[in-house]
């Protein structure tokens, strides 16, 4: 059963002067795979993250997981938040405890694993992002700030989650350690995990993704595939987003004719332009 | 032109308290007034405690740090007024409910007077585009607004220096433009730029990169002289081209680049076109 979004919406200071709408009729359903969430910095992408864990419930429409209505019981809302594993934008935001090991088996511990299920799941959360047991003893304000974010990535994994929602999770990682997280998502995608990705980096969500959303002032303006999203993305602009590098050239020699389809991969793009070279100098 | 000496740091070495763990070893560093300084590094390498030293919010445990002249003996505002800092999360220095009281906090704190903390209200809301915000609530803008409002709050003190902790990761690519834009200004100005960064293509308007490894200063060099390192020797260093610049290094390795074509969008587009006849 999947994720699914109906026609939600939600502002901020209801009823006061400061109303504010962050999100506006928006509506998607996500199953397994790489959904990724781009727009503007206030387009709403974190308001819909907290959304899907019940953190948020929404003034009108529905969130529904697997069933279970975030408006619903207390025991719907249980079951959403145990099947969707949400990790902040801010690491320090989740991070409580005064151990790293403490930290990751809070979730299971919560969820009521057994004492071996626990410590099962702590190693392998641990080694799911690259981190060895040696952490475990260290007091997480200690680490970096990347550090961080690994450890609050494990510990939202650790709960074996049926959907993980990430905000922004590669920005402040290094290239090697967001290579790793991307890694890693694929990896949970392909074990049939749904992921929600929230992004600003529009280069990452097309190569990564299965789907994309893309939120403007708090609206849906496109769903769909990543070819589709960058066709979207080439034919008008988007509040906030800019082209990434490699996907602005592809058009521009688009249009020239240099090359037929646009590409936003610097590799596949490298690979068209070396065979029509090859073509061409025969 | 970078000018006397704003930062100088003698074999510092740095440790948490109760931690025997080295953040920072025998770093020797000198940094020039009006330089534009990158500063990469993987997660963990000590980037985040080396800028909290540079800006005198931490001392080196071992070794000595002089910054503008002056070590961490100085009184904190007066080393506040000389090197501001913008972290990656604005909520973290963020302090006042509405823009003009956030951004005169700090000219408030060095105690100018109230007709000189207007003019810098006004100057520093303007020169990151928050202009005829004065009087909104913080908690109505946008992160990329607030990421904004933390650089006018660090220009209204008239640093000498600024130190820039990943202070763009969270932004949208627009937004991103129009902050380097803004760092950019106050560099033409005379300032000096300390940015800490994981992302290359964030680093182009950078005249010099360090980077640190395990807390030590594993490489120095100009700006021009870094990019001209092959992508597989970045990738040694735990970096990575950015794309545009892995396609250009691709391409002039293929032949379909001279090598002097710079990695821009316009020059690669004009270059293929001619290779392709269009």
């Amino acid at each position: 059963m999947p994720l699914s979004v109906d026609d939600i919406s939600y502002s901020y200071n209801k009823g006061l002067p400061t109303e504010r709408e962050a999100l506006r009729g928006v509506s998607f359903r996500a199953e397994s795979g790489i959904l990724s969430v781009i727009g503007h910095t206030g387009s709403g992408k974190s308001t819909l993250a907290q959304h899907l864990n019940a953190l948020i419930i929404p003034q009108s429409g529905s969130v529904i997981v697997d069933g279970s209505d975030t408006s619903g019981s207390p025991a719907e809302v249980r079951s959403v938040r145990k099947k969707v594993g949400l990790v902040f934008q801010y690491p320090e935001q989740q991070i409580f405890a005064e151990s790293v090991e403490e930290e990751i088996s809070f979730a299971p511990k919560n969820w009521g694993f057994d004492e071996e299920g626990v410590k099962k799941n702590v190693a392998e959360a641990l080694a799911a992002v690259s981190l060895s047991a040696e952490f475990l003893p260290l007091q997480p304000y200690n680490l970096s700030g990347g550090q961080k974010r690994k450890i609050a990535i494990a510990s939202v994994i650790a709960a074996k989650p049926s959907y993980l929602v990430l905000d922004e999770p590669t920005a402040g990682l290094d290239c090697v350690s967001a290579r790793e997280l991307e890694a890693l998502l694929a990896k949970f995608a392909a074990e049939g995990m749904g992921i929600i990705h929230i992004t600003h980096d529009v280069e990452l969500a097309l190569r990564i993704s299965s789907e994309i959303l893309i939120l403007e002032d708090g609206r849906v303006v496109f769903c769909g595939a990543p070819e589709e999203c960058a066709e979207f993305l080439c034919s008008a602009p988007v509040k906030g987003l800019v082209l990434p590098d490699v996907l602005e050239l592809s058009k521009r020699l688009a249009s020239s004719g240099v090359v037929d389809k646009l590409e936003w991969n610097a590799e596949t793009l490298l690979e068209r332009l070396k065979e029509k070279w090859r073509a061409q100098t025969k | 032109m970078p000018g006397a000496a704003q930062f100088i740091l003698s074999g510092a070495e740095f440790s948490y308290p109760g931690s025997s763990r080295k953040i920072l070893s025998g770093v020797d560093l000198e940094i020039r007034a009006g330089e534009w300084v990158a500063l990469l590094g993987s997660n963990g390498s000590g980037k985040t405690t080396l800028l909290k030293i540079l800006s005198a919010l931490l001392a080196p445990t071992q070794g000595s740090s002089f910054i503008c002249g002056g070590g961490s003996e100085r009184p904190a505002a007066e080393r506040s007024a000389r090197c501001a800092i913008v972290f990656q999360n604005p909520e973290d220095q963020i302090v006042a409910s509405t823009l003009e009281e956030e951004v005169a906090f700090g000219p408030e704190n060095l105690g100018c007077p109230t007709e000189e903390i207007r003019g810098r209200v006004s100057e520093s809301l303007a020169a990151c585009g928050l202009a005829g915000m004065e009087t909104r609530l913080v908690s109505s803008l946008s992160g990329g607004q607030k990421q904004r409002l933390a650089l006018a709050g660090a220009l209204a003190m008239h640093p000498a220096a600024i130190l820039l902790d990943e202070a763009l990761s969270m932004l949208d690519p627009q937004s991103r433009r129009a902050f380097t834009e803004i760092i950019a200004a106050e560099h033409s100005k005379g300032k000096t730029i300390v940015q800490v960064t994981h992302r290359l293509e964030e680093i182009r308007g950078a005249e010099r990169v360090l980077l640190l490894k395990e807390g030590k200063i594993a490489l120095d060099m100009r700006r021009e002289d870094f990019f001209k390192m092959k992508g597989s020797e970045l990738s040694e260093l735990g970096l990575e081209l950015p794309p545009l610049e892995r396609l250009c290094e691709g391409l002039k390795e293929g032949g379909l680049l001279p090598e002097g074509c710079a990695p821009e969008i316009c020059a690669v587009e004009k270059c293929l076109n001619a290779a392709f006849g269009r």
